[in-house]
């Protein structure tokens, strides 16, 4: 196993964000976790990747514990966040060169690795320039080719291709499935966008108000509710009513009780 | 650090307001100082200068780390295979050094100005204690930059902190003879230390000694280091 998840629980003040999710992805699997805003699917990557402590439960990482040695753990995944972390005003070539010094990649072995990555994401011509001056897919295909600068065994993508162009998008799709067959990376993602998850998971887990409401291949969680697509599916199984509100006031809580805890 | 070096309008911002001191007060108060009998006000306000200049840009770089929460990069470094504290120790040496290339800078526009060493071998002491600043007050700058989270709130602080800081550190007066109150004030603020081994090293002119100031700012840096290490490894995102 990949990852494994026992019970895992997260409680940030009185909200509950993630409730006794259990889980288990094998190597080189891909794995979507689907599910409304405010879901948990955020706050359970954060949990796997060493962000935040679990209020309760286990988990592994390789068969190691994000909790209790977070630093092997670190050196097994690469993430592309929610939102953009890259330093912009260094270039791209700059912005790979420090995560392979923050990751120990020896110099010779990085050289080549970032050529042959900024080159697979299209972005070699304009290694010199600062991350400030590149679009948003741009941006996103930075932050992808960095986080597998380290060969990662486990690539974790949260949201990656919101506010892409369908073009931006597919080619994305494209070059995770090709890193997933070729160096069987082992792929954890969220994604808002259904007919995603439906052309590159193998697995899907539909993830609501901290739970998971249901799991399966595309293909069962169709069958499962007689939908015809897997965005049918997906609001059977989670309902149609909007969780904007909810979801807000919960991370209202959440920024209070970072606050309180100060 | 090559952001830093990247934002020239900051590397000459930084100089000037300890330039405007060096003209406005150097000049200006030194017919005074003179007719005291203290000799050169310029020569006794170099090192003054030199601590200010440090001590603005090390505090200063605090706020980096303001933005790189802003924008996403700590996170980055957070998930990166290295503890906490190498980070912070990273960053707060980065900072020093920044800092300290500024005094440098400053060093020698001061030389333009017409102050003199007193004596070439001390200088690599200068550079020591120079040095030192930086690195004490980027911890400030660190553990403040660790604590908050929005910019406003840390300019918002550290000019509340910095000026006291700087004028109770007798890089404007001489630190003899003064009231009781004052003496204390003077003592609690580390730049004291600092102002006064610069001042030993290119004056021959000492108020603590070296070895005190020595000591004092070494201790210091440890305990900022580890506190703003503690305050860093506390931030969640």
């Amino acid at each position: 196993m990949m990852i494994r998840a026992q019970n895992l629980t997260k409680i940030f003040g009185t909200v509950a964000a993630v409730r006794d999710i259990s889980f288990e992805i094998k190597e080189g699997e891909i794995v979507a976790f689907l599910g409304p805003n405010g879901a948990g699917k955020t706050t359970t990557i954060k949990m796997l990747t060493t962000l935040l402590k679990p209020t309760s439960g286990k988990m592994e990482l390789d068969g190691l514990d994000p909790a209790s040695q977070p630093n092997e753990v670190r050196k097994r995944f690469g993430i592309v966040f929610q939102d953009p972390s890259l330093d912009d005003e260094l270039t791209a070539l700059e912005n790979m060169d420090i995560h392979g010094a923050l990751y120990q990649v020896p110099r010779p072995v990085r050289a080549g690795r970032i050529e042959k990555l900024l080159k697979l994401f299209e972005l070699w011509d304009r290694r010199r320039e600062p991350a400030k001056r590149f679009s948003g897919g741009m941006r996103r295909r930075l932050e992808i080719a960095r986080s597998l600068l380290h060969t990662p065994r486990i690539l974790f993508l949260d949201e990656p291709t919101l506010g892409l162009d369908p073009q931006t998008r597919n080619q994305l799709w494209l070059q995770v499935k090709r890193l997933n067959e070729e160096e069987r990376v082992t792929v954890f993602l969220t994604t808002h966008y259904m007919e995603e998850a439906e052309r590159v998971a193998h697995r899907v887990f539909i993830i609501d108000g901290g739970r998971i409401v249901a799991q399966g291949s595309p293909q069962e969680l169709k069958q499962q509710t007689g939908s015809e697509t897997l965005e049918q599916a997906f609001l059977a199984l989670t309902g149609s009513t909007i969780r904007e509100e909810e979801a807000s006031s919960a991370d209202r809580m959440r920024q209070m009780a970072k606050a309180w805890r100060r | 650090m090559k952001r830093y070096v990247r934002s020239r309008a900051r590397v000459v911002a930084s100089l000037a307001q300890p330039l405007l001191y060096l003209l406005a007060m150097g000049y200006g108060l030194g017919p005074i100082f003179q007719r005291a009998g203290m000799g050169s006000y310029v020569q006794f306000i170099a090192p003054g200068l030199i601590a200010m200049t440090i001590l603005f840009t090390s505090v200063f770089s605090g706020i980096e780390l303001i933005f790189d929460r802003q924008f996403g990069f700590l996170k980055e470094t957070f998930v990166a295979p290295v503890p906490r504290h190498w980070i912070i120790l990273g960053r707060i040496l980065g900072g020093a050094t920044i800092a300290f290339l500024q005094g440098l800078l400053f060093f020698s526009v001061c030389l333009i100005a017409g102050f003199r060493w007193h004596d070439i071998g001390a200088l690599p002491v200068a550079f020591l204690f120079m040095i030192l600043i930086g690195i004490v007050f980027s911890a400030v700058g660190s553990a403040i930059g660790s604590a908050l989270s929005d910019a406003q709130g840390f300019q918002f602080i550290i000019g509340f902190l910095i000026m006291p800081v700087f004028f109770l550190s007798g890089a404007m007066f001489p630190l003899d003879n003064l009231p009781k109150a004052l003496t204390i004030l003077t003592r609690l603020d580390p730049l004291s230390y600092g102002v006064d081994g610069l001042r030993d090293a290119l004056n021959g002119v000492v108020h603590f000694g070296c070895a005190t100031d020595f000591v004092v700012l070494s201790v210091v840096a440890v305990l900022l280091l580890a506190l703003s290490s503690y305050l860093f490894s506390k931030i969640q995102l």
